[in-house]
């Protein structure tokens, strides 16, 4: 049985989000499930848009709805939690405040778009982990990646404020992924603490103390991977490692991966597919040593 | 005062058997809460057009002193027979004119009242259409009275024995003070002991008293006072009959232990085939550990041993030598008891069933079960305490005794998310905490909180006195507690992090041992125990008094009274006032002797009840019963409540209710609708 | 030398309108039910930066101080990450809030000028309004070159990195329906104004 989701790409997978988008496809495509582009797309509007005018970033991402309204498929999915936050939370305030939402729908209406809120909207985590299940995917993994210590990082836009798929204050899904693939998922206090999101551009003294935060932490835990699901919380931990060592004085460098990245290791797969080294903290070599070593091939 | 007299006239429409039916009619002004809208002048005009209306008054305050003085007088000048009084809610007044009307000489069911308060003047804004309203409400009320007929109380007698369900402090006052009064009093307790939450506290605030030294005497007088039949390990299970005459079923678990023979020495509990206790002790939170044969707490009453099936070899394997019962030179162990049931028949009774503190996993940004020294206040209590598993040393699960402890407020409190109301006394129990744990361990106490909330006597100065001793107050509600750490000096310990809002800083502040202040709730089982009494509950779950504050114990239920922290978070001594006032409330009930029951009950006519059984099930209270030699349903009048479903259901139409006949009913609506 | 000044507020110093204005905003209407416990400023990992932390805002918001919220860095400092809204007692949505400030410090143009977040904003907004789509090369250049071209130089070291790894797209992403995108992000300009904002 094929499953088949709409697919909302989003902005960022077009440049820096580029291995989380290739890693997504090939992992998904593997375990069979079929991901249908959404025709002409546009920016959901992240964080931006609502700081300038409500009625416009509703219905700039309420477009897409309508858009995958028009699809057979039920079910809308995301590979960047910024975008599954702006979707779920345009779904529910189109109901919640008619007055905007319904000057909204005739926008959309006006435009030749038919809204009707009957898509829901998913986080691919949540598809891989309940839809696929834990199960068929461990039947997938050919390298179990018993070295890995995985601190797992959710940031905030998958847990806070909708999440349906896990407890809200401390999420286990990506533990129980990596316990799948083998590896040893490692308590993380910090695992929904914000990193900063687009601040970094803005403030990055600001931005770059969250990660310092978060990326000791992992250190500090005895992880020697990070795992993200939003392909922003990876650039920020993966990028600036670097810059938060002269900054604060202290080496927290610590590899960082889109969590589709190491399932795709785990199931196989070659790194250069997964899109592992367009990774500022990607060494094959480390990869060797530290993770597959010892592990059956 | 002005008024529209008729002298003789159009009294002539008679009702039944040809009586002259004559009606005094009266408006009330209620000071300016209905006359403020309504037009009563008009209205007393418009009534005195009325068919055999022969008074029409109006005055200011119909149910003062000479209100009543004016149809108690008009009864008797005018050979009125009939009364209706347009004022406010019947719910308020129609005992009231009930008693003037009887008291001028005619039966008080020859009354209607006529609400245009709080179903005119209160509710409407337009004054035409209110008066308009009231006047077409008063046709339908002298059109309906003239059809009621004489009706008269029934008298009940009242069992002189009270039952009290639950064995906590409150429970025990109100049992104490029933039977030092002579009353028979059975006192029904869940846990093998009674003391309920009190009995774990270490000292109570503010005077921290030593809880244990002023509860144990009281328990102790329960089991020696000849007029309490105490049932410990026990639950009621079915709850029939009503107020004057409540026939209670209560199950007793078994204890496998003989009640009567078992003196409390204990040598079955060393003699176990556990030589060191194994399972999780409920009294103890969780902290210590007890065998499959226990005692509560040593000064538990009644003094005797339990042995919990779940536990216990002998019912988990069937195999165990089982030294308990061989080293008992009393025999009172018995593996063979089952449980029983008791049957019992009270007057009143006395609903005290207590609190459960919240479930603080439900909070889990605090971290209780994820990080090991995060306590709740009921476990800190019981470590405090030196008759608990710790002997009064304070360690945290490590080992370690802490040098640094947060004291969280207002945990599932105040909180839309989990529970919202104040639960009243978490302020006060932990500035006492604070107290205690800095006397024991001479650490560095932390308060985080939202307000100080500290109302008794002597509450405020405690609060001072814990400044002067140097606790540390902050005021911001904790965020979390976390064990991320950013600097050495938080190494190992547990951060909380809060916005010191007086201070203005967001803090991160290291403690060794972070204890929550748990709120209240409705004890477990509430909701069953309420359905059995017929209790209301408000929004929260806690059990509904009758009127916030001039019936506090009563409940809707007559005959069923409620005490304590079932109806709300409270302190001790509110505790027992309220235990003082529902005793006293069950004891004025008892002493009088009987109840009188409303008259508006249900009846069948035997000639048209078709036999088919449809109103039996339909009776909240069992109160018909199908009998088998006439093949027709008869109703228990003593246990009809007048709610009307039968009547309603009855497809013959052969049920009628007093006070509610179809023709009263149709009069009212023919009235009402006749101006459309 | 006498450098002290006076800090007392006048009710002429408070703009009643400011608060009904906010509350008409959605999401924005318990904000009179904040008992300021101040649990949102304590788990926000960005108060520690906000010259007012979020807590203070919400007071000062309820009785009219919009001049100084206005003034203050906190709005544009919030990240939108929810703790706040997640953890508050009284369910308040504190992020729609900060939304909502910034929405009218936008409108009313009283954000400081040049500052960062704002000019993000701004340009994120023309962006997705000319193509539909946004690209983070183009944003960021943008958002450097208007306020502090400097950074350009810093930024180099990430931006060769991002070029030799693929990650740099200069080709701006345009949609293919763009009128509908103008037709429904311009349909207010059809409509009556909005109501009065409640009371």
């Amino acid at each position: 049985m094929k499953r088949r989701y709409t697919y909302f790409p989003g902005c960022s997978i077009l440049g820096t989000g580029r291995a989380c988008e290739e890693s997504t496809r090939a992992v998904f495509a593997e375990l069979g499930v079929e991901l249908d582009d959404l025709d002409d797309w546009n920016c959901c509007g992240a964080t931006a848009y609502m700081s300038v005018d409500e009625h416009k970033a509703l219905a700039l991402a309420a477009r897409n709805l309508a858009l995958a309204d028009t699809r057979e498929c039920a079910e809308l999915t995301t590979p960047c939690s910024g975008c599954y936050l702006v979707l779920n939370k345009t779904q529910r305030y189109m109901e919640e405040y008619p007055r905007v939402g319904d000057k909204v729908k005739c926008a959309l209406k006006d435009a030749g778009l038919n809204y009707t809120g009957r898509v829901r909207v998913r986080h691919m985590l949540d598809i891989l982990v309940h839809d696929i299940g834990l199960d068929e995917v461990r039947k997938h993994v050919k390298r179990p990646l018993k070295n890995a210590k995985i601190a797992p990082y959710y940031g905030c836009q998958t847990v806070r404020p909708y999440l349906d798929f896990d407890h809200q204050h401390y999420p286990m899904t990506i533990d129980r992924l990596a316990e799948a693939l083998g590896a040893t998922p490692t308590h993380f206090p910090l695992k929904t603490r914000c990193c900063g999101g687009s601040q970094m551009g803005t403030l990055p003294n600001v931005a770059q103390r969250l990660c310092y935060a978060i990326l000791r932490e992992a250190r500090r835990q005895g992880a020697n991977l990070i795992l993200s699901v939003c392909p922003l919380c990876h650039f920020n931990l993966d990028s600036y490692q670097p810059d938060i060592k002269s900054r604060f004085g202290e080496d927290v460098s610590i590899t960082t991966m889109y969590y589709t990245q190491l399932v795709g290791l785990a199931f196989g797969m070659d790194p250069e597919t997964l899109g592992l080294h367009r990774n500022m903290t990607w060494d094959g070599s480390w990869l060797e040593r530290e993770i597959l070593a010892g592990a059956p091939a | 005062m002005t008024g529209f007299q008729k002298t003789a006239g159009n009294g002539r429409q008679g009702a039944r058997g040809g009586e002259e039916i004559r009606i005094g009619f009266y408006v009330c002004h209620c000071g300016m809460n209905i006359a403020s809208l309504v037009d009563v002048a008009a209205v007393a005009k418009e009534a005195a057009k009325l068919p055999n209306v022969v008074v029409s008054r109006e005055y200011k305050y119909m149910c003062s002193d000479p209100g009543q003085e004016f149809i108690m007088q008009d009864i008797r000048e005018n050979r009125l027979n009939r009364i209706v009084v347009a004022a406010c809610s019947p719910n308020l007044h129609e005992a009231t004119f009930r008693g003037a009307v009887a008291r001028g000489g005619i039966n008080p069911y020859l009354f209607q009242m006529v609400n245009i308060r709080e179903h005119g003047s209160w509710v409407h804004t337009d004054a035409a259409a209110a008066t308009q309203k009231a006047i077409d409400q008063v046709r339908a009320a002298v059109a309906r009275v003239a059809k009621h007929r004489v009706l008269e109380r029934r008298r009940m007698e009242v069992n002189p024995s009270v039952l009290v369900v639950g064995g906590g402090i409150a429970g025990i006052t109100a049992a104490l003070n029933l039977a030092d009064a002579g009353k028979k009093v059975y006192l029904v307790e869940r846990e093998p002991t009674i003391g309920g939450h009190m009995a774990k506290y270490d000292k109570t605030f503010p005077t921290l008293d030593c809880a244990a030294c002023i509860l144990t005497p009281k328990m102790s007088a329960v089991r020696e006072h000849p007029n309490i039949t105490l049932w410990t390990y026990s639950e009621v299970v079915k709850v029939d009959g009503h107020v004057g005459k409540f026939h209670v079923t209560v199950k007793r678990k078994p204890r496998y232990i003989d009640e009567e023979t078992c003196v409390g020495c204990l040598e079955c509990i060393s003699a176990c085939v556990f030589k060191a206790p194994k399972f999780e002790d409920e009294f103890n939170e969780g902290l210590g550990k007890r065998k499959p044969i226990y005692i509560p707490f040593p000064q538990a009453v009644p003094p005797l041993v339990t042995i919990d099936p779940e536990t216990c070899l002998k019912f988990k394997t069937g195999k165990c030598k089982s030294p308990c019962e061989t080293v008992c030179d009393r025999k009172a162990v018995d593996f063979t008891q089952t449980e029983r049931f008791e049957e019992i028949d009270v007057g009143a009774v006395i609903v005290a069933t207590g609190f459960k503190a919240f479930d603080v996993t439900r909070l889990p940004i605090y971290g209780y079960g994820l990080y090991d020294n995060v306590y709740t206040a009921l476990e800190v209590e019981r470590m405090v305490t030196s008759s608990g598993p710790t002997g009064g040393e304070i360690t945290l699960r490590d080992g370690r005794v802490p040098k640094s402890i947060g004291i969280i407020h207002c945990v599932g409190s105040r909180d839309k998310k989990t529970n919202r109301w104040c639960s009243r006394v978490c302020c006060m129990y932990s500035l006492k905490l604070a107290h205690l744990l800095r006397e024991h361990t001479g650490a560095d106490v932390y308060q985080f909180y939202i307000d100080m909330r500290c109302p008794g006597k002597g509450y405020d100065e405690f609060y001072e006195r814990m400044l002067d001793e140097g606790v540390q107050m902050i005021r911001g509600r904790a965020a979390e507690v976390t064990d991320w750490t950013m600097s050495p000096e938080e190494e190992g310990k547990l951060v909380v992090r809060v916005e010191d809002t007086l201070a203005a800083y967001v803090r991160r502040i290291p403690v060794d041992m972070v204890v929550l202040s748990t709120g209240m709730e409705p004890a477990a089982g509430a909701e069953e125990i309420r359905r059995m009494f017929n209790i209301s509950c408000s929004t929260e779950g806690f059990f509904l008094e009758k009127h916030p504050k001039l019936a506090p114990v009563e409940t809707a239920t007559a005959g069923v009274f409620i005490a304590g922290c079932c109806q709300g978070p409270k302190d001790i001594p509110d505790t027992v006032g309220q235990a003082g006032a529902a005793a006293a409330q069950a004891l004025a009930l008892i002493d009088k002797g009987y109840v009188e029951m409303e008259p508006n009950t249900s009846y069948i006519d035997a000639d048209d009840c078709s036999g088919c059984k449809s109103c039996i099930p339909l009776c909240p209270y069992k109160a018909i019963a199908f009998d088998e030699a006439s093949k027709k349903a008869v109703i228990n009048e003593a246990l009809c409540t007048g709610c009307g479903t039968c009547v309603a259901s009855c497809p013959s139409g052969s049920i009628s209710q007093n006070l509610f006949e179809d023709d009263q009913i149709f009069s009212e609506i023919e009235e009402v609708l006749s101006h459309v | 030398m006498d450098t002290t000044t006076r800090h007392i507020k006048y009710q002429a110093d408070c703009d009643p309108t400011f608060a009904p204005a906010i509350k008409s905003i959605p999401g924005c209407e318990k904000l009179d039910s904040c008992i300021q416990c101040g649990t949102c400023s304590g788990i926000c990992p960005l108060s520690i930066y906000m010259d007012m932390p979020p807590r203070r805002i919400m007071n000062l918001v309820r009785y009219g101080f919009k001049r100084e919220v206005m003034n203050s860095n906190t709005v544009w400092l919030c990240s939108a990450c929810y703790a706040c809204t997640v953890e508050c007692p009284r369910q308040i949505k504190v992020t729609d809030v900060m939304y909502a400030l910034k929405q009218m410090a936008i409108k009313e143009r009283l954000y400081p000028k040049r500052f960062p977040m704002v000019v993000l904003a701004n340009q994120f907004y023309k962006m997705v309004r000319h193509r539909g789509r946004m690209n983070e090369i183009h944003l960021v250049t943008r958002l450097y070159l208007l306020t502090n071209w400097l950074k350009l130089l810093e930024m180099a070291r990430l931006g060769i990195e991002l070029i030799r790894r693929g990650r740099f797209s200069v080709k701006p992403d345009n949609i293919e329906r763009i009128g509908e995108l103008h037709a429904i992000l311009d349909y207010e300009k059809h409509y009556p104004e909005k109501e009065a904002p409640a009371k």
